[in-house]
């Protein structure tokens, strides 16, 4: 039977002597191994034998579980614990309805390379496939949404499949695993061994880049005259912001990045022009289309980035550095490729790296950028409560605290708000659902990171409609005891949908306005502190207030409500075409639209 | 342009569906697929052929790679290969008829494989187009039935023995215009 580890403190251990077990406790064990601390989860009828099974270890502190109030939430709080800490995040559900409401998390997590195990309970053997209650075909659905998944039928393989699924979850380009288990098979007993090395014979995780491909892009780079680099969530992943920064400085490269690669590169850095592509900056985006080489790194050319992809960096040499080599050609067909692992391709570019200056592009850029400036919202007194401000004042005030803040946004306004608005000086800082897209993904995902990270200060900033699609974590929150700042960016719409509407619709707001609860007094019924802000003089004090509340703090801003997102690309259009900021001059008779900043 | 691939995979449960899955989500156009055993236990062959240009081809055989539980792909369109299908064709027979589709079957070197009163079945190997003719000169007498395979290929001579190399790394765009 199972022993408890020896020393429980210095985990990951190594493998023991194979030893019998039941394929529940193997569950455990593995994840002992593993150095998983942290589940979230919810219990049901085909994951019970696994839920008993970790009585122990959580008596003896060893592991640690959260329950969720959605399946949802238990696959986005795995999601921001493994994007706050680089380590697998671990997920569990029951079958049927528990593991189909994982999907979405589950889809999130893939879409943006966030590695993840996700554990759930099938009905046993003798009746799969005959429809039993809670019965669901979990591997079929979560196939296109996982990087690979298990049915297990026979508690022999366990061991292998749980070795297996941690080991592609983290390795290579990160995803989500996902291990369907048969309640018969928890129940059984069988031999459990970890002392073994996976063997997969098909799967590549760390491809050997190519000395000949990396010369030939140093070459391109250092013949460029106007290079840029566009650099993704690869960077993070690698670890490779400081060779990252001296790449920049050493060849003086403009900078621009994705939504997810914020951060790779201090945003407060004068080479860095911030995030491209729909809600990019008009400078960023005109930089991307005027370069000559593009160094693309860790990134993979998503539709958000590159608008019209016949019109995108038409003049320039396309530089590919990425790890999984199906992004090679996908979206953009690269004139070099450089496949591998960036904490390697990029230290070994380095030194092929001439010492270049380039003062008419830098010039040209800078030119660009203050005419942004210029129109800024934030160089205007607004008498209005408006999203762009507040953003602002809540980096002044993260600032002011010298904290190191991880951010997490939910999708749509302000989430580009945030990417643009709050000033990033270190990778991590922003966890936000890039490629999937998920609202509801903030207020969980920033529950999993502080798990993770129980002193720091951890912001979730929502919209009022997406706040209200997980809203129910909050008594997960108090259960768990943890301090996640709340900003709700409420405009009475579903904004994002409603600019489209305004914008591309004759402005028919079908289905767009959102009536919301009085959020101050669900807070209170949660036990969580909270203030409505509607002025713009209210928000530094109600920041202040919240940073020095022990716990959790709520802060509902009322903003106006027609404001829109700019710059931004319409969809199908090519990035350089995109609609600016309004100038305030103009901004009455701004294509008939009412004033919209 | 159609590009014939051959993949390897181990033989674990669900793995076709991750295959055909696969291609239909990354809308990938599919004429025909092709999974057996192979000479090794535990790994399956497919042969599929891909309708496209080359850079669909390309991210064909990269998503395949991309599956855990493929092993190995291979493009071997532009190799020398042997292709072959196979037809199992019910053709309706006379008294009168039926000399004259033996020898047409002789011609394709098809084989007898059933022999009824009223009816012959019909067994052709042969390349696509080999097959497709003969189905089309036996449609005259009235095809009852038909089942076909998709294609198969093996590589010919020494070719078919090495060919663990990887292409390079550097992939210079021939989309582009540049050769």
């Amino acid at each position: 039977m199972s022993t408890a580890p020896s020393n429980p403190g210095d985990l990951p251990r190594p493998a023991d002597e194979p030893r019998e077990m039941t394929g529940a406790q193997m569950v455990w064990e593995a994840m002992l191994h593993e150095g998983v601390k942290v589940v979230f989860g919810h219990p049901g009828g085909a994951i019970l034998p696994t839920y008993d099974a970790l009585a122990p270890h959580e008596a003896a502190g060893r592991i640690h579980h959260v329950l969720v109030r959605h399946e949802q939430c238990a696959a986005h709080m795995a999601d921001g614990y493994a994007r706050a800490t680089g380590q697998v995040g671990v997920c569990m559900a029951t079958s049927g309805p528990g593991a189909t409401n994982l999907v979405t998390g589950l889809a999130t997590a893939q879409m943006d390379s966030v590695p993840m195990v996700a554990i759930t309970g099938q009905v046993p053997t003798n009746l799969l496939g005959t429809d039993a209650f809670q019965e669901s075909d979990v591997v079929g659905v979560t196939q296109p949404v996982t990087k690979h998944n298990y049915l297990v039928t026979d508690v022999e393989e366990l061991p292998y499949v749980l070795k297996e699924a941690f080991y592609i979850a983290r390795t290579g380009r990160p995803g989500v695993v996902l291990i369907d288990i048969c309640k018969d098979v928890q129940n059984a007993t069988g031999i459990f061994r970890y002392d073994f090395s996976v063997d997969l014979p098909g799967y590549e995780p760390w491809p050997e880049y190519s000395p000949e491909a990396l010369q030939a892009a140093a070459d391109l780079i250092n013949r460029a005259e106007r290079p840029l680099i566009l650099a993704g969530h690869g960077v993070q992943l690698a670890g490779v912001s400081d060779r990252l920064v001296e790449l920049v400085e050493k060849a003086e490269i403009p900078v621009v990045t994705t939504l997810l690669g914020v951060g790779d590169i201090p945003e407060t850095h004068p080479l860095c022009l911030g995030m491209g592509g729909m809600h990019g900056e008009a400078y960023a985006n005109r930089a991307i289309q005027s370069c000559d080489v593009l160094i693309a790194l860790g990134m993979r050319f998503d539709d958000r980035i590159t608008g019209r992809l016949d019109r995108f960096a038409r003049q320039a040499k396309i530089i590919h550095f990425e790890l999984d080599k199906a992004e090679v050609g996908k979206n953009v067909v690269p004139d070099v490729a450089v496949v591998g692992d960036l904490a390697q391709t990029l230290p070994a570019l380095l030194p092929l790296i001439q010492e270049r200056r380039h003062p008419v592009w830098i010039q040209e850029i800078n030119e660009w950028r203050q005419d942004t400036q210029q129109t800024d919202i934030l160089n205007f007194e607004v008498d209005e409560l408006i999203p762009p401000y507040v953003i602002r004042q809540l980096w002044h005030a993260v600032k002011e605290r010298g904290q190191d803040p991880i951010i997490v946004t939910d999708v749509g306004q302000h989430q580009m708000w945030e990417s643009q608005y709050f000033i990033h000086e270190r990778p991590g800082q922003l966890l936000t659902s890039g490629g999937l897209g998920t609202m509801g993904y903030a207020v969980p995902a920033a529950m999993g990171a502080q798990m993770a990270y129980r002193d720091r200060l951890v912001w979730a900033i929502c919209g009022d409609g997406g706040f209200q699609m997980t809203l129910q974590e909050l008594a997960t929150l108090q259960q768990e005891k943890l301090q996640v700042k709340i900003g709700i960016i409420n405009n009475g719409f579903l904004g994002m949908v409603r600019q489209w509407q305004q914008l591309f619709y004759s402005k028919r707001y079908v289905g767009t306005p959102v009536l919301s609860p009085d959020f101050v007094k669900l807070a209170e019924a949660y036990g969580i502190p909270a203030l409505q802000v509607t002025r713009p003089e209210e928000v530094v004090p109600a920041l202040r207030q919240a940073h020095e509340t022990d716990g959790p703090f709520l802060i509902d801003f009322q903003v106006k409500e027609e404001v829109n997102v700019y710059p931004m690309v319409a969809p199908g259009a090519a990035v350089d075409e995109l609609i600016r900021r309004p100038r305030p001059a103009i901004v009455q008779g701004y294509s008939g639209v009412q004033p919209s900043w | 342009m159609k590009y014939t691939l051959v993949a390897w995979m181990r033989d674990k449960p669900g793995v076709l569906n991750r295959v055909s899955g696969m291609l239909r989500r990354r809308n990938f156009n599919i004429d025909s697929l092709q999974v057996s055993h192979s000479e090794t236990p535990g790994i399956s062959r497919m042969t599929f052929v891909v309708d496209g240009d080359e850079r669909v081809a390309d991210q064909v055989i990269k998503q395949m790679r991309k599956l855990v539980d493929v092993t190995r792909v291979e493009n071997i369109t532009d190799k020398p290969a042997v292709l072959r299908e196979l037809a199992l064709i019910r053709v309706r027979t006379t008294p009168e008829t039926r000399a004259e589709i033996l020898q047409f079957a002789d011609i394709y070197r098809a084989q007898i494989v059933d022999v009824a009163l009223d009816s012959l079945v019909v067994q052709v190997v042969g390349s696509e187009d080999k097959v497709d003719s003969a189905i089309q000169l036996l449609e005259n007498f009235g095809i009852i039935e038909m089942v076909r395979t998709g294609r198969v290929a093996l590589l010919r001579g020494s070719a078919g023995r090495r060919n663990g190399r990887r292409s390079t790394a550097v992939w210079r765009a021939r989309a582009n215009g540049n050769p």
